[in-house]
């Protein structure tokens, strides 16, 4: 006969054992539990106050911003400039197609189960920028043009960011294949072409495109400066690609090579049937980490007067008709910054997990 | 070595297309088959340039420009403008990039020399002020000694405040910002005394603060700040262009010709309106224009007057006194040659 095995005592489980162990469970966990829950009383209340509680959302004028809270009716009045930048009105649809394309292209690849999502995918790195291409500059099938000088705020931030890692990553990792070429002049010229551009600055790169470059071209070879900015986009961003990759090929153990010869596959198809799925594969978040860091540094155009949504915001908080709105016009970028940033790291884990390359299993 | 020859060819070609094609193409003739005048502005400086809620540019510089395009299309529209950092500016204007710099630009001899630049005229004459705090009970900026000074790195502004304070003897403690929004969070939060910066700029930096009248502008002026539209050197002809659409501008406020009664000044008796209007005389025709442009800038953009009102001035939040940018027959120093 045995006992009926009894509870633990009440300290140890439940609520209050949680709190025991994770927060009080020593003086100096004390103190900083203390401090922290201080912190938060004392900071929360007043933004709740200033974001939501006595802010100003709807109106029309300036004057409409009297509250102590913040002016977001700032934000909505100008969120159309801030979105698309000085897209003419009538013809914003074609961004708004854009951007929905995009949704289509790329939700599907947050759920598990979506059927044919892998089409999605490769649509949204092939079909979806060339539909961009006709679309947004316009001047095909009798669509209007709309010169480059007029895109701007969040549109062209993702235009930067969009064709910056879509031609990255291909030149990247040609790069880095060559770097780890047998043949002498493609792995100097690689390792040349990596070094100097991972050695300047993106801010070097722009200014280079934007203020020394036009003095050199001949008069009327004058391509826009959006352009200029791209291209050195991305080629400053390849040579980082191709280090990352470079990373994953020395990764892949000299077995897999002498396999893939052993089987009579020559270069090309060793390459890319054997060795650049693994290697990609063991470098996604790397990738990943680089692609979000790109798409913050296209906030850089700013020096170079192109409007992405930091420069328009920028642009407009001086507005000598609302008081100050500088506060509320930085929260907002770094909102939207921060929903592209964290889509694109979920993606990543999310990936990651699927493929499973953290050997965890 | 393959790669760094063929970039030296490309470089020889390049330099070699440089050197003759240079001389060719007038930028009139340019701008009328583009369609479209390029303008270079700032990337947003209130009064200036600024896009507004409908992301259209508005501002003195922006108008500059307009009427320029009034004057060549009869169309206010048709100008593309180029947002323009500082360091950018000169280059743009250089390299073709843009037919007119209005950048809130000031003219100077260096850069009417040196860069091989020519400013048009002066659309806004600015000059350094200061804004200081009314608790400091001061109402004169000679009364400044031993201040602290909150100031914009790297701008003229901080060279003309320290020969100032060197000429009148007096001391300052610099602070200095990177921005001019910086600028003024330091002021508002009591970190100087003083805020220093074009006058233009400082109403629109004092309605930033909390409470806008706790602070007033002292009525010197330490530097002169001609403000005006550039072109490049070598092309007399949109040179003229650019220097009769502003002075167009002046004389039509002289003459009482505004954007409302335009069309009936048409009929005028008066010769120097009916020589600005076009309607005796070939004045457009000298500048290879439209005979009608003074007439065109007028209807589309207004004059200078209207001009100065609607983007500086006092019913603007800006409120900004025509001070010396009124006429000169009003006691300002804005002048310009007759149309004749």
């Amino acid at each position: 006969m045995s006992l009926p095995s009894e509870l633990p005592p009440r300290q140890e489980i439940g609520v209050i054992g949680w709190v025991r162990k994770n927060l009080f469970s020593s003086w100096y966990n004390i103190v900083l539990t203390l401090v922290a829950a201080y912190l938060v009383v004392t900071s929360v209340g007043p933004l709740l106050n200033w974001v939501f509680l006595e802010a100003t959302f709807t109106g029309e004028t300036a004057a409409d911003c009297s509250g102590e809270g913040a002016c977001w009716l700032f934000i909505g009045q100008r969120l159309n400039f801030f979105i698309y930048g000085f897209y003419p009105d009538a013809l914003q649809w074609r961004i708004d197609i854009m951007f929905g394309l995009l949704a289509v292209a790329f939700a599907p690849q947050f759920i598990e189960r979506f059927p044919a999502r892998k089409w999605f995918g490769i649509f949204g790195l092939t079909g979806l920028p060339l539909i961009g291409y006709i679309l947004i500059p316009g001047g095909w099938f009798g669509l209007e043009e709309v010169p480059s000088s007029r895109w701007g705020g969040l549109m062209l931030t993702l235009i930067l960011a969009y064709v910056g890692i879509l031609a990255a990553l291909p030149i990247g990792t040609v790069l880095a294949l060559g770097r780890r070429s047998d043949m002498p002049i493609i792995r100097g010229l690689c390792v040349v072409f990596i070094e100097v551009w991972r050695a300047v600055p993106l801010i070097t790169v722009l200014f280079m495109a934007s203020v020394m470059l036009p003095l050199f071209l001949p008069d009327g070879v004058n391509f826009e400066k959006l352009m200029r900015a791209l291209i050195g986009i991305i080629l400053w961003q390849s040579a980082y690609m191709a280090e990352v990759v470079r990373g994953g090929l020395q990764a892949i153990p000299k077995g897999q090579y002498e396999a893939a010869s052993a089987l009579g596959l020559g270069y090309w198809r060793k390459t890319g049937l054997v060795i650049l799925p693994q290697a990609l594969t063991l470098v996604i978040p790397g990738i990943v980490n680089t692609f979000i860091s790109l798409f913050k540094d296209t906030t850089l155009v700013l020096i170079i007067g192109l409007f992405d949504i930091l420069g328009a915001v920028q642009s407009t908080i001086t507005d000598p008709a609302w008081r100050n709105v500088t506060t509320e016009g930085y929260v907002f970028v770094a909102f939207c910054f921060w929903i592209f940033c964290f889509g694109m790291s979920r993606y990543s884990q999310n990936l990651e997990r699927k493929l499973d390359t953290g050997h965890k299993s | 070595m393959k790669k760094r020859l063929s970039l030296v060819a490309v470089a020889a070609t390049l330099a070699g297309t440089l050197m003759t094609g240079n001389v060719l193409a007038s930028i009139l003739d340019d701008v009328k088959s583009r369609g479209h005048v390029q303008c270079g502005v700032t990337t947003g400086l209130p009064g200036f340039s600024q896009p507004d809620d409908k992301g259209n540019w508005t501002g003195i510089d922006v108008d500059t420009c307009r009427a320029v395009a009034a004057a060549v299309f009869g169309s206010a529209d048709k100008v593309q403008f180029t947002p323009l950092t500082a360091k950018e500016r000169f280059t743009a204007l250089q390299s073709g990039e843009i037919d007119i710099l209005s950048r809130n630009t000031t003219w100077t001899l260096t850069r009417d020399t040196s860069l091989g630049l020519n400013f048009t005229g002066t659309n806004y004459y600015d000059g350094q002020g200061f804004l200081v705090s009314k608790k400091l009970g001061v109402d004169n900026a000679e009364q400044l000694d031993g201040a602290t000074v909150c100031i914009q790195a790297g701008t003229t502004t901080e060279l003309n405040l320290a020969d100032y304070f060197r000429t009148k003897d007096m001391k300052f403690n610099p602070l200095v910002f990177d921005t001019s929004e910086q600028t003024v969070s330091g002021f508002a939060a009591g970190r100087c005394d003083v805020l220093t910066s074009d006058r233009s700029q400082l109403a629109a930096l004092r309605s930033k603060l909390e409470d806008p009248s706790s602070a007033i502008i002292l009525p010197n002026i330490i530097s002169k700040e001609p403000l005006g539209p550039v072109v490049r050197q070598g092309d007399d002809q949109w040179f003229n262009v650019v220097k009769w659409a502003l002075f167009a501008q002046i004389n039509a406020e002289e003459l009482g010709v505004t954007q409302d009664n335009v069309v009936e000044m048409k009929s005028s008796e008066n010769p120097e309106i009916q020589r600005l209007l076009g309607t005796t005389g070939d004045m457009g025709e000298k500048l290879g224009l439209p005979a009608d442009f003074g007439f065109r800038i007028v209807q589309t953009v207004g004059n200078y007057g209207e001009m100065y009102d609607r983007n500086v001035g006092p019913d603007t939040p800006l409120g900004l006194d025509r001070g010396l940018n009124a006429l000169w027959s009003n006691g300002g120093i804005m002048y310009a040659p007759p149309v004749r």
